[in-house]
């Protein structure tokens, strides 16, 4: 249906109909109308003070509003995931125990790849050493592992510059490389070097035993 | 082409707009000031009503297309997906499907307005044809869109419109190999009629804006016939017109909302919830109702290649319409021999619509016959005729006499009262088609059943039980997943009773790194399993009869009420004829069947199965399963619950559909009376 909302400005002809004058104090019933988008014209009454006329339309104006409003929200809650993609994204296991030393993996949840890492006493000093200072975002590497497993590193594997997966095991930190535009993170996935703004995101996970862990 | 304007804005940015493009001024002409016959009746506020319904249809329609998959193989789990997991896929699901049949109700409303009050005559010739092109091509997408669900009506309502085209001869063949993309309605068909089923709607909406056009160039007609001839005959559009549109759409919007929460499948055929079988017919394809009338004169034609030609004419007959009425009076008012054969018109097109519905044989086909002659003979014989023959009433000097003659409206509330009678004959008929070739079931009082109905809690546990227990064991029941026990409106587990449940299963995953199958335990995501690996694994073990997927059961089954009970069925809102039909069968066995009862070898008799020959055994006995909560241990108990359980299962939403219902319909009432009140107030002047 095209309706177009009469401006401010018309006065009807014809049918002679002027626009109503609001007083200030009805100012916003003016607002409220013109809001709306409904080019109602409403005919002008001998009184000064809002009639029942007024009332009636300010609520029927509200009530389409109000039912406008409700009836648009499952048009734009049907995009959200639905349930067998949230269910699809319930928490998953992962056994550590195939991974040996300096070996890392990569899984996938809700989609995204996860590196697990079995960092070397090498890569988890250099990563417990760095001062903070020389952190584009800083944090301490502890911040960013469990404490009592450090050798294990799990971070979601996108470059937080524009979404590439960078590349594990390559790199001047001994850390990722993502080939897109350059940048480079360190063993514990902190960004060092490269236009990224961020450090590869943790996602949520816990041990459920020393050789297991659940993210999600 | 619109009506006369002096729109001037005074905002600098509009009147840059409007020196560029006058658009402002052009919406101003045709939809505020445009001056409408101020004696119009609510049947023209139909205009209005399709005008939404078409922009509703297209938008539900992209919406539902965000998450269908036009693949044979995965269309209907699709569909069932989107009910089940969208958010609101339910809503928008009824919305789209119940806004199909309200969009041919509104363009039959509207085009019988036309038909009744002249407005194809001269001038509106090409106002009224390319209203017939918009129905034609509204008629098409119909088709297409009921073919999306890939359901048993789907297929073989696809197959037997599709084979039309074979009777034309010599190029026929080869026609409906090309529409088929194939050697039979398949995969490649299903793809290009979504296609086509997505553009149709905005060919629908080009050829609406020319309609519209047309009818600004001529001006609308009214129901004396008269043209306007000075300003005192009209109103400016808005807000006259606008606001009684409103008033009819909020009324509209309660009708539609009836069908959308209350009765969804009231409309469709219960074989739509079966998935596409290309190996089985169902014993009668019925298309929608808003097809029947000419189905029904298709099939009144022994011959293939006429019958196709008598359908297709009936519907090109009305593009004739303005030449083969010769009356030079334009609106029925002023006929009344015209206005006798109108309504008998209308008759003969529901009770058509009506044998469109019934199985062609004895007496159905001898009246098809008799009341396709009628069709023809209304629009061939009677309307040339007439305007030679008949006398007319004198005709007001002016549409403002006309106003001011306004004799009662009473005759308004009475055709209103016999077209929704009519309606419900014709829609209600559809059901008819079941022919009763067994014992009706008998109607049970199931919680759920009602506008307020809700399932009974313990009655769905103890339902899955029963299914968990004896018929999981041949029936799948692949559409519910474990984690659905937990949802609210269910069986109301908690979310670790439904991981305790689904790690009782075994579901086969994979494959792994060795690319090897292996089992798991199952999670809340995964779907119950099927007790067979594929049909015909099924079938073997059964006697050659594949034990059907429980999930939909209680929505594809169904049984004729016949007349009047379908009628009253509409306002009732009486739809459990599917769970009463399977609490019925499970009940149905008898040891001792009557002697005349012919029953092969294998099956067994049922007394509600139709034709009796059942090749399930009797599957429940008492005291087969025990319930914790004490409940009966009885046969009668055990199909009660589970039928209870199979109807969540087949809905799983329904409560949240009937309570949202409510608040809809609770809104939509005080919508009506506030919009009712507002057109009252706004039309005080102008009468």
């Amino acid at each position: 249906m095209k309706r177009l909302s009469a401006a401010a400005g018309d006065r009807g002809r014809r049918q002679s109909f002027p626009v109503r004058c609001f007083s200030s104090v009805h100012g916003a019933v003016l607002r409220l109308q013109h809001e709306k988008g409904y080019g109602i014209v409403t005919i002008a009454s001998s009184a000064d003070h809002p009639t029942r006329r007024d009332f009636l339309f300010v609520a029927t104006g509200a009530a389409a509003a109000v039912g406008g409003l409700a009836t648009l929200w499952p048009f734009v809650s049907q995009m959200n995931p639905d349930a067998s993609t949230i269910a699809a994204g319930a928490p998953i296991e992962v056994d550590l125990t195939p991974v040996a030393e300096g070996q890392d993996i990569k899984v996938f949840w809700r989609g995204k790849p996860i590196y697990i890492s079995h960092r070397t006493k090498k890569q988890i000093d250099e990563a417990q050493k760095t001062p903070l200072a020389d952190l584009k975002d800083p944090a301490t590497d502890e911040s960013r592992v469990k404490s009592g497993h450090e050798q294990w590193l799990v971070v979601i594997g996108i470059c937080t510059h524009l979404g590439c997966i960078p590349i594990a095991h390559e790199g001047n930190y001994d850390g990722f490389f993502c080939p897109c535009h350059g940048s480079q993170y360190d063993s514990s996935g902190r960004i060092r070097q490269g236009p990224a703004p961020a450090n590869l995101p943790v996602p949520p996970y816990q041990f459920v035993s020393d050789s297991k862990i659940q993210i999600g | 082409m619109s009506g006369p304007s002096d729109y001037q804005p005074s905002h600098p940015v509009l009147k840059w707009i409007e020196r560029r493009l006058p658009i402002l001024g052009f919406m101003h002409g045709s939809f505020v000031a445009y001056p409408t016959p101020r004696n119009l009746n609510y049947w023209w506020t139909f205009g209005a009503i399709l005008s939404l319904m078409l922009g509703l249809q297209i938008l539900t329609g992209i919406i539902l297309a965000m998450h269908y998959t036009p693949e044979a193989t995965m269309a209907f789990r699709s569909v069932e997906s989107i009910v089940r997991d969208v958010n609101y896929g339910w809503l928008l699901r009824n919305m789209h499907a119940a806004g199909a049949s309200m969009f041919f109700f509104a363009v039959y409303v509207h085009m019988l307005r036309g038909l009744y009050y002249g407005s194809y005559k001269e001038p509106r010739e090409v106002l009224w044809i390319l209203g017939v092109i918009i129905y034609l091509l509204m008629m098409a997408t119909g088709f297409m869109g009921y073919v999306l669900p890939w359901g048993q009506m789907s297929f073989w309502g696809a197959t037997v419109i599709t084979n039309l085209f074979s009777a034309i001869p010599l190029v026929g063949d080869s026609i409906v190999t090309l529409l088929w993309g194939g050697y039979s309605v398949g995969n490649p068909t299903l793809n290009r009629f979504f296609s086509l089923h997505y553009l149709l709607p905005f060919v629908i909406a080009g050829v609406v804006v020319l309609h519209v056009w047309a009818l600004h160039v001529v001006g609308q007609n009214n129901p004396a016939g008269v043209e306007p001839k000075t300003e005192k005959d009209t109103v400016a559009f808005t807000p006259y017109a606008t606001i009684k549109d409103m008033f009819g759409v909020s009324c509209f919007l309660l009708l539609f909302a009836w069908f959308i929460f209350y009765m969804p499948n009231y409309l469709g055929d219960a074989d739509n919830y079966i998935p596409a079988n290309p190996a089985q017919t169902p014993a009668h394809i019925v298309p929608e109702w808003y097809y029947l009338p000419f189905y029904a004169i298709l099939r009144s034609i022994p011959n293939k290649l006429a019958g196709v030609i008598a359908m297709f004419s009936s519907i090109i007959v009305l593009a004739f319409l303005p030449w083969l009425d010769t009356s030079k009076v334009r609106s029925t008012k002023y006929r009344p021999l015209a206005k006798q054969f109108f309504w008998i018109f209308v008759v003969v097109a529901v009770l058509l619509g009506y044998l469109g519905a019934q199985p062609p044989e004895g007496i159905y086909v001898i009246a098809g016959r008799i009341l396709t002659v009628c069709y023809f003979a209304y629009f061939l014989v009677v309307l040339p005729l007439l305007g030679k023959i008949e006398r007319t009433k004198p005709l007001p000097n002016s549409i403002a006499d006309d106003v001011l003659a306004k004799a009662g409206s009473k005759a308004m509330v009475s055709t209103v009262l016999a077209l929704i009678v009519a309606g419900g004959l014709l829609v209600g008929g559809v059901d008819r088609a079941r022919a009763a070739e067994s014992d009706t079931p008998p109607a049970n009082k199931w919680s759920f059943a009602g506008p307020f109905g809700k399932f009974d809690r313990g009655s769905l546990q103890r339902g899955l039980k029963v299914y968990k227990e004896v018929c999981s064991n041949c029936h799948a029941l692949s559409y519910i997943a474990f984690r659905n026990l937990g949802d609210p409106g269910g069986p109301g587990y908690s979310t670790a009773q439904v991981a305790s449940l689904a790690s009782e299963y075994k579901i086969k995953d994979g494959p792994n790194d060795k690319g090897e199958m292996f089992e798991r335990p199952g999670r809340p995501a995964d779907y119950f399993p099927s007790p067979f690996p594929n049909e015909q694994a099924a079938r073997v073990v059964n006697g050659g009869a594949a034990p059907p997927d429980l999930s939909l059961i209680t929505k594809a089954r169904s049984y004729e009420r016949g007349f009047p009970w379908f009628i009253f069925d509409l306002f009732t809102q009486y739809q459990e004829q599917g769970p009463d039909y399977v609490a019925a069968i499970l009940q149905g066995f008898e040891d001792n069947p009557p002697a005349d009862a012919k029953i092969p070898d294998g099956a067994y008799y049922n007394k509600y199965f139709p034709g009796h020959a059942i090749k399930m055994p009797k599957p429940l006995s008492d005291g087969q399963v025990t319930f914790d909560d004490g409940s009966p241990a009885t046969v009668a108990q055990y199909a009660k619950d589970v039928t209870t359980f199979l109807m969540w299962a087949a809905e799983p939403h329904m409560e949240a559909r009937k309570q949202l219902g409510f608040q809809v319909f609770f809104f939509l009432i005080i919508f009506a009376g506030l919009m009712y009140f507002t057109k009252k107030k706004v039309w005080a002047d102008a009468h």
